[in-house]
């Protein structure tokens, strides 16, 4: 056995040092989604100018890239050079030193130019941990053509009252018209992303200031009551288990007057491969209760590099190529501007070109700078995020209090079932993890 | 019966799977016991401390348990029921002179192919799904209203995807076990004119009584720890409605990254799994011997 | 074989199992016919059946995204690996424990079984560290032994059951005549026992293929089997439907291959245990 192991040993070290003297390979994590296949063809271009650096690529999706990414930098596993990586996780990661701190992005980088929402949302003291791939933030997509057969005009910024009414009012049953489609399958990142930024918007919060949970002040009884009124009356069924595809297929194919979610969905609906009302897409800010804050949300894929990664020099030589200006050039001569990856940079929204091919961008910008990670509720809390909590322990809490919102919205249990629980369980939590003392 | 000699020779050709499976059971539970009794965050190491039972009495104080533990059985229970019998008629109809056999044959052992995941995901949103689903568009050709799977009959969704995917594997060891069943004395019984009732109660089943104990233990272990398909089609709700034991391990040890609360419910389920073993074997052991 | 079967009785009996067939079917043909759509076809209502725009893009698409080809050989590599040290260590003693066996044969067997109770993800972390300090992540001999753990104790469970169907007498006979134990195993046992090892292979390479836990979590590019494929085709930001359809059914062709060439072996077993 022990032959055998230092046979193994030896053979590993000699590949080891093979490879010093050939290209540096670097393990790239990466999420399924479009624009990151999309960069995944263009490694060519990356090759060209680093031919000394090879990549390689493990693209799967959020929920196993997640688990297996988290796993291996917990552990040390030391699998990957380059993580993506969220908003949610950066800070936490970074607070434990896991990360890299990105000070060597050259002279040409430009921190400056990434959207400030965002920016804050991936650094820790000033030092940028993670460099932002593509942001998104959340909005009203809705229909133009219903709007105006109904003769309602859509607002720039509407109010939760605007969007219950004329989703009332589109809503076609027989006819399979939704007035509205909302997240409602249970999970951290499905219908608590969506129930959270819209809490903030009807002033509701998450813990107070002494981390004491926050469910049964009159602010989440109204958020919840509104969101299941409102799915009830005007939302489609099967609604508690739809998420952001299920309610894209839904308005791509016409069932759905409006739509809130991620801005990057603006893309698909406008598609006309992908989308039966392309054109007949409007674009508006998520809605607002008139108390400071609307109901989106911040997200950023982002590329960053784990503490004790050998291959760092490298690793932030590709990070710097993937998040650059000179990259989203590179997507537009080749793909077209409508498939830049959105919202990094500011300058990428002061292109005429962009704006041009684009029709949602002033609207996606706008969205994500109205986001405020660092203060995402009306009334002061002792965390950041806006539509997560950024602590380890919230993508447990997170879905099992989507689980029980879940059922208030399959009309399982009563709003105020389901808040008593959810308050039960998360003090039950926060204690066990020591936030209550 | 056998002698002394195949006995000793018996001993030695059953060791090295004894021994493997010995190291791999107890390595991994000795270290699953010890992580149970830290507090071990996966996302705060060098924070362990012992805290001795304390992640037990969480575990098992959690307002999910009981819930899951039911849904749990259910699950199990259904899936069983539906698979074996279903297992059984579809493995006498294979058994049949049918034309193109082989071809049909296949097209039911098929869906044992197919990732769980991708399954979840085809029945969910090309199949249940209530407005877009092709199950709904047969209701309404019937003038019906369609189903709301997901939100008025969650469990019995995932009880249908997950046994349309072992319904193969009860299909097959049956269909096997019928093989082995002798030509002359279903002939026999054939030209007695035997009522295919009677044959099949009093032939036929006690014959394949082997098969399905394996096929009903071995389902078992499987289906105790069902949870990608609930991940991707419900995400354990609505409520509860779908969440199982094999979940709430899940969410504590890849949503919350605790391993030791994972590891407390880690052994949870094993000691439940030996206990559902114990009185399963009771049930049906006896078909073991002999 | 000289039976008799009315032409009714045949009639009927294909037309169900054709029925039956197609209704178990239906889901991966409708898999199947949705690979072909355009993502836009593939939920639309009401649904088409035929009388679609047939696309290949999907294939095309997932062509030029992954490497098809070497996830698949990883695949094969895993599940035939695993199988055939299953084959080896599982078939003495499964063997030992049908026709030799003691007192504690039937408690042997179960806890074998129990072996397989911790739920998968409660034990990744102590695996992974393990996995790590051994420097198996991402290769496949880590893989093989995984899943060759994971499905030792099913493999000696059916074999025991199939070798427990061949009726002893045979063997006291062969014994008889003289025939040692290594004679008894090649001659007797083996041509017998061939349509129960046959549907155990089956199986065991259906387990070791569609095993997505720990294929999935202790690799990263190596080893990655076809479901790492998969993964990255499942829930994207977007419709993904006609595309992991296209993804799914190349995952599955290679194993419906062997399908059919071992649901072959298994009537061949047949045919041995009618002319015995």
């Amino acid at each position: 056995m022990r032959i055998v192991l230092g046979a193994l040993l030896g053979a590993a070290s000699m590949l080891a040092v093979g490879q010093a003297y050939a290209a540096e390979k670097l393990t790239i994590a990466t999420v399924n989604n479009g624009d990151m296949v999309r960069m995944q063809t263009l490694t060519d271009d990356f090759k060209a100018k680093n031919p000394d650096i090879d990549l390689e690529w493990v693209t799967l999706e959020e929920n196993v890239l997640r688990q297996k990414v988290t796993t291996d930098i917990a552990t040390k596993g030391g699998q990957f050079d380059v993580l993506t990586i969220g908003t949610y996780e950066v800070p936490i990661w970074a607070k434990k030193g896991w990360l890299v701190p990105l000070d060597h992005l050259g002279a040409d980088y430009d921190t400056a130019d990434l959207l400030p929402p965002i920016r804050d949302g991936l650094s820790l003291d000033g030092k940028l941990y993670a460099a932002p791939f593509y942001g998104e933030s959340s909005m009203v997509m809705y229909r133009k053509d219903l709007f105006e057969k109904a003769g309602l005009t859509m607002p720039d910024s509407p109010t939760w009252d605007f969007i219950a009414e004329a989703a009332k009012k589109i809503t076609d049953k027989p006819g399979e018209v939704y007035g509205i489609c909302l997240r409602g399958k249970a999970g951290w990142g499905e219908n608590m992303a969506f129930l959270t930024a819209m809490s903030n918007s009807f002033g509701a919060r998450w813990f107070d200031e002494q981390w004491k949970p926050q469910f049964d002040q009159p602010e989440w009884k109204d958020t919840l009551s509104f969101y299941v009124n409102l799915m009830k009356e005007a939302g489609p069924p099967g609604a508690s288990s739809n998420g952001f595809n299920e309610n894209l297929a839904l308005f791509n194919s016409g069932k759905c007057g409006m739509w809130i979610d991620a801005t990057v969905a603006a893309s698909f609906v406008t598609n006309p491969k992908d989308s039966k009302v392309a054109d007949k897409v409007g674009f508006a800010l998520a809605p607002n209760k008139g108390l400071g804050k609307n109901a989106n949300w911040l997200w950023a894929w982002s590329l960053a590099v784990p503490a004790g990664s050998k291959k760092t020099e490298a690793a932030e030589k590709f990070i710097a190529w993937a998040t650059s200006k000179g990259y989203l050039d590179l997507v537009a001569s080749k793909e077209g501007w409508a498939n830049v990856p959105p919202g990094t940079r500011a300058s990428l929204y002061a292109n005429p070109e962009y704006q041009k091919a684009a029709p949602f961008a002033k609207m996606t910008l706008d969205s994500i700078n109205s986001a405020d990670p660092t203060h995402p509720t009306v009334k002061p809390v002792p965390y950041t995020g806006v539509q997560f909590v950024a602590i380890p322990e919230f993508q447990g809490l997170g879905t099992t209090v989507g689980q029980l919102f879940s059922a208030a919205l399959a009309g399982k249990s009563t709003v105020d079932e389901a808040l008593a629980s959810a308050q039960q369980v998360t003090t039950r939590e926060m204690t066990k993890a020591g936030y209550i003392k | 019966m056998a002698t002394r000699q195949t006995h000793i020779l018996g001993r030695i050709l059953v060791a090295p799977s004894i021994v493997l499976l010995f190291l791999w059971m107890i390595v991994p539970l000795g270290m699953t016991i010890w992580f149970s009794l830290l507090r071990y965050s996966l996302l705060d190491p060098g924070s362990e401390s012992f805290v001795g039972l304390l992640n037990y009495q969480y575990f098992l104080t959690d307002p999910a348990f009981f819930t899951a533990l039911a849904n749990t059985l259910v699950l199990v229970g259904a899936v069983l029921a539906i698979t074996v019998v279903g297992g059984v008629l579809i493995a006498l109809l294979m058994d049949q002179p049918i034309f193109g056999r082989g071809i049909v044959r296949l097209m039911v052992i098929a869906p044992f192919f197919v990732m769980p995941t991708v399954s979840a995901l085809v029945w969910k949103n090309l199949l249940m799904h209530p407005v877009s689903g092709l199950f709904a568009w047969v209701s309404k050709l019937f003038g019906l209203t369609p189903v709301d799977w997901f939100t008025d009959y969650p469990l019995l969704a995932i009880i249908l995807i997950v046994s349309w995917q072992w319904l193969p594997f009860a299909t097959l060891i049956l269909l096997t076990a019928l093989q082995s069943f002798d030509e002359e004395q279903k002939e026999a019984a054939q030209m007695d004119g035997t009522p295919p009732l009677a044959f099949f109660f009093l032939m036929i089943l006690p014959h394949l009584a082997r098969a399905i104990t394996v096929v009903i233990l071995i389902e078992t272990i499987f289906l105790l720890s069902v949870f990608a398909e609930i991940l991707v089609t419900t995400g354990g709700g609505p409520g509860l409605a779908t969440t199982n034991i094999a979940f709430l391990v899940y969410a504590q040890a890849l949503l919350q990254y605790d391993i030791g609360g994972a590891s407390a419910g880690g052994i949870v389920a094993v000691v439940l799994a030996n206990i559902v073993a114990i009185f399963l074997v009771r049930l049906v052991g006896k078909n073991l011997d002999a | 074989m000289a039976r008799r079967i009315t032409t009714t009785r045949r009639i009927t009996v294909t037309a169900a199992g054709w029925l039956v067939g197609f209704l178990i079917f239906f889901p991966i043909l409708w898999m199947v016919l949705t690979s072909f759509k355009t993502e836009l076809d593939a939920f639309s209502t009401p649904p088409q059946f035929l009388f679609f725009h047939w696309t290949t893009e999907n294939y095309a698409i997932v062509q030029t995204r992954s490497d098809y080809v070497h996830h698949a050989m990883n695949s094969i590599i895993l599940a035939l690996g695993s199988t055939l040290v299953c084959l080896v260590v599982g078939i003495p003693a499964a063997w030992s424990m049908a026709f030799a066996p003691t007192e504690r044969t039937r408690q042997t067997l179960l806890w074998m079984l129990s072996t397989k109770m911790m739920p998968a993800v409660g034990v990744l972390i102590p695996i992974y560290l393990l996995f790590r300090d051994t420097g198996l992540l991402d290769t496949h001999v880590g893989l093989i032994f995984i899943e060759f753990m994971a499905n030792l104790p099913i493999v000696i469970w059916m074999l025991y059951t199939y070798f427990k169907e061949i009726p002893k007498d045979i063997l006291e006979a062969a014994r008889m005549d003289g025939a040692t134990i290594g004679k008894e195993l090649v001659f007797v046992l083996a041509p017998m026992a061939v349509p129960g090892i046959a549907s155990t292979v089956l199986l065991n390479i259906i387990l070791a293929w569609n095993e997505a836990f720990w294929t999935l979590n202790l690799t990263t590019v190596s080893a990655a089997p076809l479901t790492a494929f998969i993964a990255s085709y499942s829930s994207p930001e977007g419709l993904f439907w006609a595309k992991l359809s296209a993804a799914s059914t190349l995952a599955i062709a290679p194993i419906l291959v062997l399908g059919w060439f071992s649901q072959k072996q298994l009537v061949r077993g047949l045919t041995f245990g009618a002319v015995k």
